[in-house]
């Protein structure tokens, strides 16, 4: 078995500018990439001997609203062999937020794709079928957005009765 | 499809695209012969006995096999990562509870591992002990559901009453701890809602030198009889390559060989100081889902027990002493100033975390469950994301294997994955 190797090291030295930063926090490392090219980076991570990280864990997709780049999205990578876990972080803007699929390398991302569709509305070039997941498919907006208000239903009490009753749904005619 | 844009509530083009027509919604989907008639499109769920809530398959079937299976989830979403946002940490809690409804503590514990990280809080042993020990009783509760209603899907009804009675001796220790049978909300951030209570030892040692005859029993029904294996060997197979590609964990994972437990790859809570095994299964079948499932029901029993043996002469301290993030007890509140003001702030406006984001995961019954938790350092919340192992074997691992099977096998398929719906819509 080889050795393992320092994913950030390697990555820099490796993929340079598509490597933008390098967080640490709490003992887990984030590397911060470049949205367009995440499909090289990730193909890079998954082949490479000495980090194979073979398993996607999660992909999630996190709203900055109202900062600029609004998105970002991580990659939850884990190695088997070596049992160490990598974040990979992509911002991208809020106006088009699309990036390149990375189904191609993970099969797993499939569905994990699919729901920050469907939360975000996050549009993951060459994704195979990108559908709505859990919300209803005729649903508008993208509910996990900090943009998107959280719905509830105001309770009627004696000082708002009549605007309420006015409000309420009815059949008309 | 017609490529008109859709508008969400605040005005902002949501880049939604609009679905018209059944057959255009299909293409894509199924395979050209179900279009043409050739193969045959069946619903199954949601409303389905067997898809152990509210599941939905779309199936394309060739005579009785199965040419592709479409799963369509989704009934079950309440929106917890979105109402969680609002809450503060510690009201958001409950939530967690309510998304894997078979393995309550383990949601509680994945959330507050996920705050405590944040917070660089510590946990005093005798929290740390009474987690681990909650956490396994928690997973014999969870396979005794599963064991029941897998049997019960592939036609054995007495393993299902047998189950129950068993659970129902589990969930009286969980209302013993907690007040509660299922929504425990028994772990909070920095150590536990109480201590246990003086009846529980004796009561997990009772349940302890009851419960491993009555695996035998189980095991003396199951696995070496004919009809059960006639219906689960060699069927809804996975290669390991496939089960790694396709995301899967846990027993799905361990029951095609390949040997990941977080509790020993990455230990949490002092995993690492409990002597266990893994078991693992070799040909990726439901049987060998099965079976491991039942050996991981003697390896829990084993880490009770080891627990057990510890909370005995653990220290007395059951939460953290950090008064930022956890309540000061009742006795302090008439004597000290401070211990009312932190009180005051904890029930109000709750505790703030700094800045920063973490993932945390630990193994529940079903697999990984992961939890991404990003603060801004108010607060609340500013992203809760749950990796749950439902939703990604559900979507990846039942197609997969349901692929070219019989349709009578799909039920012992969905099964033997054990999803929880909850816990994959959230």
């Amino acid at each position: 078995m080889q050795q393992p190797l320092d994913p950030v090291d390697l990555a820099k030295l490796t993929l340079k500018d598509a490597v933008l930063d390098v967080v640490e926090f709490r003992g887990e490392t984030t590397i911060i990439v470049d949205p367009q090219r995440i499909v090289e980076v990730c193909q890079f991570f998954r082949d490479t001997e000495g980090l194979e990280y073979i398993f996607l864990s999660d992909i999630t997709a996190v709203d900055y609203f109202p900062k600029e780049p609004r998105f970002a999205l991580c990659y939850h990578l884990y190695s088997m062999l070596y049992t160490r876990r990598l974040r990979l972080k992509a911002y991208i803007s809020g106006d088009d937020p699309r990036l390149p699929s990375v189904t191609s390398v993970w099969a797993s991302a499939d569905w994990e794709e699919r729901e920050a569709y469907d939360m975000m509305g996050i549009i993951f070039e060459g994704h195979p079928s990108l559908r709505r997941v859990l919300m209803p498919e005729d649903w508008d907006g993208h509910p996990q957005r900090k943009d998107y208000p959280l719905g509830y239903e105001q309770v009627q009490f004696s000082f708002n009765y009549d605007d309420i009753e006015r409000l309420k749904p009815r059949a008309t005619e | 499809m017609s490529e008109r844009p859709l508008l969400n509530s605040t005005g902002h083009s949501t880049g939604v695209t609009e679905w018209e027509g059944t057959v255009q919604e299909l293409q894509g989907l199924v395979s050209p012969r179900a279009l043409t008639g050739e193969t045959m499109l069946l619903n199954m769920g949601p409303q389905h006995p067997s898809t152990h809530g509210v599941l939905r398959l779309l199936l394309e079937l060739d005579g009785e096999t199965v040419v592709s299976c479409i799963p369509d989830v989704g009934y079950l979403h309440t929106g917890i990562e979105k109402s969680m946002e609002s809450k503060t940490y510690e009201q958001a809690i409950t939530m967690t509870d309510r998304m894997d409804y078979l393995n309550p503590m383990g949601n509680n514990l994945v959330y507050c591992l996920a705050i405590e990280k944040i917070a660089e809080l510590d946990v005093p042993e005798r929290a740390q002990i009474v987690r681990v020990l909650l956490a396994e009783l928690t997973r014999i509760n969870s396979h005794l559901v599963w064991l029941g209603t897998h049997c019960l899907d592939m036609g054995a009804m007495s393993v299902f009453l047998y189950a129950m009675r068993e659970r129902e001796m589990i969930l009286d220790i969980f209302e013993m701890v907690s007040g509660q049978r299922m929504m425990s909300t028994y772990f909070r951030p920095g150590g536990l809602w109480r201590d246990v209570p003086a009846e529980f030892i004796p009561a997990v040692k009772a349940f302890m030198d009851y419960f491993p005859a009555k695996i035998e029993e189980y095991e003396t029904l199951l696995v070496n009889n004919p009809l059960w294996i006639d219906r689960t060997q060699g069927i809804g197979v996975i290669t390991p390559e496939d089960a790694l590609a396709y995301g899967c964990t846990g027993p799905t994972l361990r029951g095609s060989g390949v040997n990941w437990d977080i509790r020993k790859a990455m230990p949490y809570m002092g995993y690492e100081t409990y002597q266990f095994d893994v078991p693992l299964g070799e040909h990726g079948d439901v049987y060998d889902r099965f079976y491991i499932r039942m050996k991981e029901l003697y390896q829990s029993v084993r880490i009770i027990n080891q627990a057990l043996a510890r909370l005995e002469k653990a220290p007395a301290a059951f939460r953290s002493n950090n008064r930022k993030y956890v309540p000061p007890p009742r006795s302090e509140l008439g004597r000290s100033m401070e211990a009312v003001i932190h009180h005051f702030k904890l029930w109000t406006e709750g505790f703030s975390l700094p800045e920063g984001e973490v993932y945390v995961s630990i193994e529940s019954p079903r697999g990984e469950l992961s939890c991404f938790l990003s603060s801004d350092g108010g607060n609340r919340p500013h992203r809760v994301h749950f990796r749950t192992p439902s939703y990604v074997h559900t979507m990846g691992a039942i197609p997969k294997m349901a692929k070219d099977g019989m349709l009578a096998d799909l039920v012992g398929i969905i099964g033997s994955v054990d999803i929880v719906l909850g816990d994959c819509d959230r």
